[in-house]
This record gives structure tokens, sequence and C-alpha cells, in this order.
């Protein structure tokens, strides 16, 4: 378990908490991305713009916090990520998620955090379905193909 | 009466402010490298010590956080947000098919491709020529679904906050 990195995960997840909690306290929305995402179309007037400006910061703060996260954690390397999926694969995967995501409702932030911290059964249900077919796929593709 | 506004400047600051936090937590435990999540969904991996348990402690300590976070609102009695115009939850309870099978082909391409919609989005800060068409193919399907699924109504109505303590 030489790439089990706890102290960053709980620390990145507390702020990925702390995050939801002020999207939620101050401006009175759900910190779910796919939501966030899937809402900018069709424009409504009044409801696009902090999409637009939550969607571009998340990007900002990932950077900032490739420069972060090994300056704090030892256990952090200063590395980017490694992306290996062809230009199909990414294409078929992302519509999967996109398609999937809207079909039911939220992702991992909204369902899983969001979802999760409200005590909603239908948050529920919708983790547990989503790890266990992401787990499923994954078993296949490392130890059977 | 004051309008208030989901987007307005002081909500836009908020947003932004959210938006770069939850990316610097995405970043800093590393949830931004599809590696990371494929060795935590590798359960077979067990057995040889291969686990990677970190996305459990994200997903813990970000409850632990939005847990009361997401009824501080309710606790001290605020009628609205600090600067929001209302409180949206969605009114749905009931599980329902849409519900399962969306989760279920969310599940199949977060685990093929090691991308869900928050670190696909925070890596065009770090890698964008690898992740934008993930990007792109995510919106369109997502807006395609959307066709189907919520024309005419939207999944989201602003509610009362009533709505929203009753959850």
């Amino acid at each position: 378990m030489d790439h089990f990195t706890p102290l960053s995960a709980l620390a990145g997840g507390i702020l990925i908490g702390l995050a939801s909690s002020i999207l939620w306290l101050v401006n009175g929305r759900i910190a779910g991305i796919s939501n966030i995402a899937g809402g900018i179309y069709p424009i409504r007037r009044g409801d696009e713009l902090w999409r637009f400006v939550f969607l571009i910061a998340l990007p900002v703060g990932a950077w900032l916090g490739y420069w972060v996260g090994p300056a704090v954690f030892a256990e952090v390397p200063r590395e980017l990520p490694h992306i290996t999926l062809t230009p199909l694969w990414l294409v078929g995967t992302g519509l999967l998620v996109g398609i999937g995501t809207r079909v039911g409702r939220g992702c991992t932030s909204g369902h899983g955090i969001c979802g999760l911290a409200r005590l909603s059964l239908r948050s529920l249900v919708a983790v547990v379905t989503f790890m266990v077919a992401a787990m499923i796929v994954v078993f296949i593709t490392r130890h059977v193909v | 009466m004051a309008a208030r506004s989901f987007s307005s400047p002081a909500a836009l600051v908020s947003a932004a402010v959210a938006g770069v936090i939850f990316g610097i937590g995405l970043s800093v435990a590393q949830m931004t490298h599809p590696e990371k999540i494929w060795n935590f969904l590798d359960l077979a991996a067990i057995p040889s010590g291969g686990w990677d348990p970190s996305l459990a402690f994200v997903m813990g300590g970000g409850l632990i956080v939005a847990f009361f976070g997401l009824r501080l609102n309710r606790w001290l009695g605020w009628q609205q947000p600090v600067v929001g115009p209302s409180f949206i939850v969605t009114s749905r309870t009931k599980v329902d098919a849409p519900l399962v099978i969306g989760s279920a082909v969310f599940g199949i391409g977060w685990g093929l491709s090691g991308f869900c919609p928050g670190p696909a989005i925070a890596d065009l800060g770090l890698v964008p020529q690898d992740v934008w068409l993930f990007v792109v193919a995510m919106f369109i399907g997502s807006w395609v679904a959307g066709q189907f699924i919520d024309a005419p109504a939207r999944s989201v109505t602003p509610t009362p906050e009533a709505t929203a303590s009753a959850r």
C-alpha cells in the first residue's frame, strides 16, 4: 500500500466538504458538479453566471493544489495526472458519464458528498450503484481482459 | 425588497471561493489522477496489499464537514442563505429506475475512465490537452440526456425554504 495517502486524502476531503458548505450556506446551492455543469444550458437568467464562475474556479483550484499539495504533504508527489486514454475512449466514457449523471441526477459530489451528508436515501442508492458498477468494470479491465 | 440573485456579485465571489477550495481539495487528495481512482476501485488488489483506500478518506472527510455545513442553516434558523435568494435542493425522495440506471451508466463510465465530473473539469487546469475531449463529451451527453428526461420541467426547481427543511 505504498501509494495510500491518508493525510492528504482526509485534508482534501475536508476542503471539499468546506467548499460544499460555503456554497450551501452562502449561496443556497448544492455543490454537485454534474448538476452545476448540466444546468449551464439552456441559459436561465440569473442561474447561469454562478455556475460558470464555479466551474472556472475548479481548475484554478486544482492548479493551486498541484503546488500546495506536495508543499504541505510529503506523501503527495508533484506530478501531473497521467492520462493514458485514447481520444475515442475519452469521448465514449465522457458520454457515459454525462448521460449517466444526468439521468441519475448526480455524481460523486452531489450524491456522494452532499446527498449522503443530507442522509438522502436516493443518494445512498446512487452511490452504492455507481460504486459497485465502477468496481465491477475495474475488476474486468484489470483482471479479466 | 432588495432583489437577491444566485448570480449577484457577492454570490459570484462566494461561488469562486467555493470552486477554488473544491479544486484544491480534489488536487491535494490526488483525485485528479485517474490511477488513484482505479487503485481504489480495484478491490481485487486487497489480498496483495495493493489496494489504495485514499478515496474513502476523501469521501469521509468531505462527509463529516458537509454533514454539519449542510445543517448549520437549520440549526441557526436561517430563512435565507447569506447572499443567495433561497436554499435550493431537490424535492425528489423516491428511489426510481432512472436513478439506478443513470447511476449504473455513470459508474461504468467512471470505472472505464477514472474520471467523474469534478476531477475531469479540475484537470482542465492541469492537463487540458488530455481531458478536454472527455469534458466536451460529458457536456454533450448531459445535454442530450436532459432533452429526454427534463422536458419540459427541469430537475431542480426553486423551492421555498420549507422544502429545503423537509429535505
